[in-house]
């Protein structure tokens, strides 16, 4: 029996250590294309072969030499990012709160609402939701990426799960003791809520930080774009923009792998968090 | 004086909060999305210029009865159904052998195979656009010319834009739908199983009586973001191509469609007619969905 159980976990073993390394193949790919001059890639194309002998560090020296809007595309991702998650939880945990504490008229049908956008794709508003944005005069800037994007269904539901756990007679206890209704939820809740937000702000932070489409389409100057956006305004067919491409691309990803593997179970929590619980 | 402290009484109230707290979503919910679904409806009967709106009543939908938007239905339906039965089998396999007591490093090959989920669809999108390349030394040429193969160009003709297309997918979400099903199988009892070792029954069995339907709330999650996901499905295609024109329109999908029409040809009209076939075929797949899992539940009790 021992014995068996030792063959079936090498097999085991085997198996995922090849699925592992199909796994991580594109991103291997794209490292080590990196290191080679541009103009290979438009000869002979994406691929394993090295020539280690030129390979350098000259698309890098490009990429940090300031001569193209990388960073500013970098640095704009970030604010971006930032603002909108900091917003997002502040605004989606409120949310959250009142649907989860407080029993009140239309609280049914406004919870119905929260999962109707939740099952509607955003593809299918987007045409008026871009005149909209034009109206607002919030066309090419970053408000117009984050403010219809602002409260978060996700989040709300999420964070309503996560408080209807928490005992109701938390909240009168603090009632006696004086403290206001938004009191209780600032001093007592928000600190209640920290593993939530490590969570949901890692789940909001990816999706700001690798969001396409609604940039693309609100943000057109190019010192306002964001980072993807950026990226894909580098493959022109003519080819000539290769290096920075995969350079850029390569250091679009070192970051996140870097706060990946410092927060693992919580990129794991927020980015699964759809998931049925129980 | 005295009639601002009345107010800020009534809005400190235990009446009053709840309205407070959930006003930020009242407010999105009507400006961002229930305003843009009624705007997109209306449009959508009307001819959208920059001097006025003229209603056209059918026409936008009349000329949705054109062979481009039927292959554009034709390519998100498809697209739908194969990455649904790519993207829950092969993950729930993976996860229960992942899962299975004689694995060892559990940990670090999920945390691997979560990876590609870190990658911007961007990223993934640059990689795989130059691993498909033309080239015969680009990645699949290299490959399929190690098996005996002639080297292709595998962005213009169907089969390999759909593989292409599909095992993108298959990248980017294996890890994340694998990470469902691992907690899936961590939430079934494990005196299950030792009761079923006990009558003897064989790993087969285990999986297909205990397993499969303990797994089911799991899989219609899954099943349920991979139809919506695969409908919406436009951003792959545009970076696979490069833009929004793929040869023959092989790579051409609803929403790349309404792209094409309502921003690029700016006739926001017949966009917003796309949008709402969309609407309607999302909103027919959730009252599907609804039935099937209601009647379901009720047999399982």
């Amino acid at each position: 029996m021992k014995k068996k159980n030792t063959v079936l976990s090498v097999l085991l073993i085997i198996f995922f250590v090849i699925v592992a390394l199909i796994t991580i193949l594109p991103l291997l790919l794209l490292f080590v294309s990196s290191f080679r001059p541009g103009s290979d890639l438009m000869r002979y194309g994406l691929n394993f072969d090295v020539n280690w002998a030129t390979a350098n560090l000259d698309n890098y020296q490009l990429l940090f030499s300031g001569q193209n809007n990388y960073f500013t595309w970098y640095k704009n991702s970030l604010v971006i990012t930032v603002v909108q998650v900091v917003l997002a939880l502040f605004l989606s945990a409120c949310v959250g709160y009142g649907f989860a504490m407080y029993n009140f008229k239309f609280k049914n049908a406004l919870f119905a609402c929260v999962l109707v956008v939740m099952m509607i794709p955003t593809e299918v508003i987007i045409l008026p939701l871009y005149q909209l944005v034009i109206k607002l005069g919030i066309m090419d800037s970053m408000w117009g990426i984050i403010l219809p994007y602002v409260v978060v269904p996700m989040l709300i539901f999420f964070f309503r799960q996560y408080l209807s756990g928490i005992p109701k007679d938390f909240l009168d206890a603090a009632r006696v003791d004086g403290c206001t209704e938004y009191g209780i939820f600032a001093r007592i809740m928000v600190p209640l809520m920290k593993p939530s937000f490590a969570a949901m702000g890692i789940y909001q932070g990816m999706s700001s930080w690798n969001n396409f489409l609604w940039p693309m389409i609100v943000v057109r100057s190019q010192t306002k774009i964001t980072l993807p956006v950026g990226l894909q305004s580098l493959m022109s067919p003519y080819g000539n923009n290769y290096d920075i491409l995969i350079a850029g691309s390569c250091f679009a990803i070192v970051p996140i792998l870097i706060l990946f593997i410092c927060f693992q179970s919580y990129f794991i929590e927020g980015m699964t968090a759809g998931g049925v619980k129980g | 004086m005295e009639k601002k402290s009345v107010f800020r009484k009534f809005l400190y109230s235990q009446k009053a909060a709840p309205y407070v707290f959930v006003l930020p979503f009242v407010l999105t919910f009507l400006i961002f999305f229930a305003y843009p679904i009624v705007d997109t409806i209306v449009m959508s009967f009307q001819k959208v210029s920059g001097g006025g709106n003229e209603w056209v009543g059918l026409k936008n939908y009349q000329t949705l009865l054109n062979p481009v938007f039927y292959k554009a239905l034709k390519n998100s339906i498809l697209y739908m159904i194969l990455s649904c039965a790519l993207m829950i089998p092969i993950p729930m396999f993976l996860a229960t052998m992942l899962n299975s007591k004689a694995m060892k490093a559990k940990g670090f090959f999920r945390s691997i195979m979560f990876i590609p989920a870190l990658t911007s669809v961007v990223v993934a999108g640059v990689i795989f656009r130059l691993m498909f390349g033309e080239l015969e030394g680009s990645f699949m040429n290299q490959v399929i010319s190690f098996f005996g193969m002639e080297p292709m160009v595998w962005l213009r003709r169907t089969v390999p834009v759909w593989i292409a297309l599909l095992l993108l997918c298959l990248w980017r979400w294996t890890g994340v739908n694998m990470m469902y099903y691992l907690s899936g199988l961590q939430q079934i009892p494990g005196d299950l199983y030792e009761s079923a070792d006990i009558d003897g029954a064989s790993s087969i069995q285990k999986f297909r009586y205990i397993t499969l339907p303990l797994l089911k709330p799991t899989t219609v999650y899954v099943l349920t973001i991979s139809i919506f996901g695969g409908m919406a499905m436009f951003t792959e295609s545009y970076l696979l191509f490069n833009g929004n024109n793929s040869p023959n329109n092989v790579g051409l999908t609803v929403v790349g469609y309404l792209y094409r029409m309502g921003l690029t040809q700016n006739n926001i009209g017949l966009g917003s007619a796309i949008g709402v076939v969309l609407l309607i075929i999302v909103l027919i797949l959730n009252v599907i969905q609804l039935i099937l899992n209601g009647t379901f539940s009720k047999k399982g009790d």
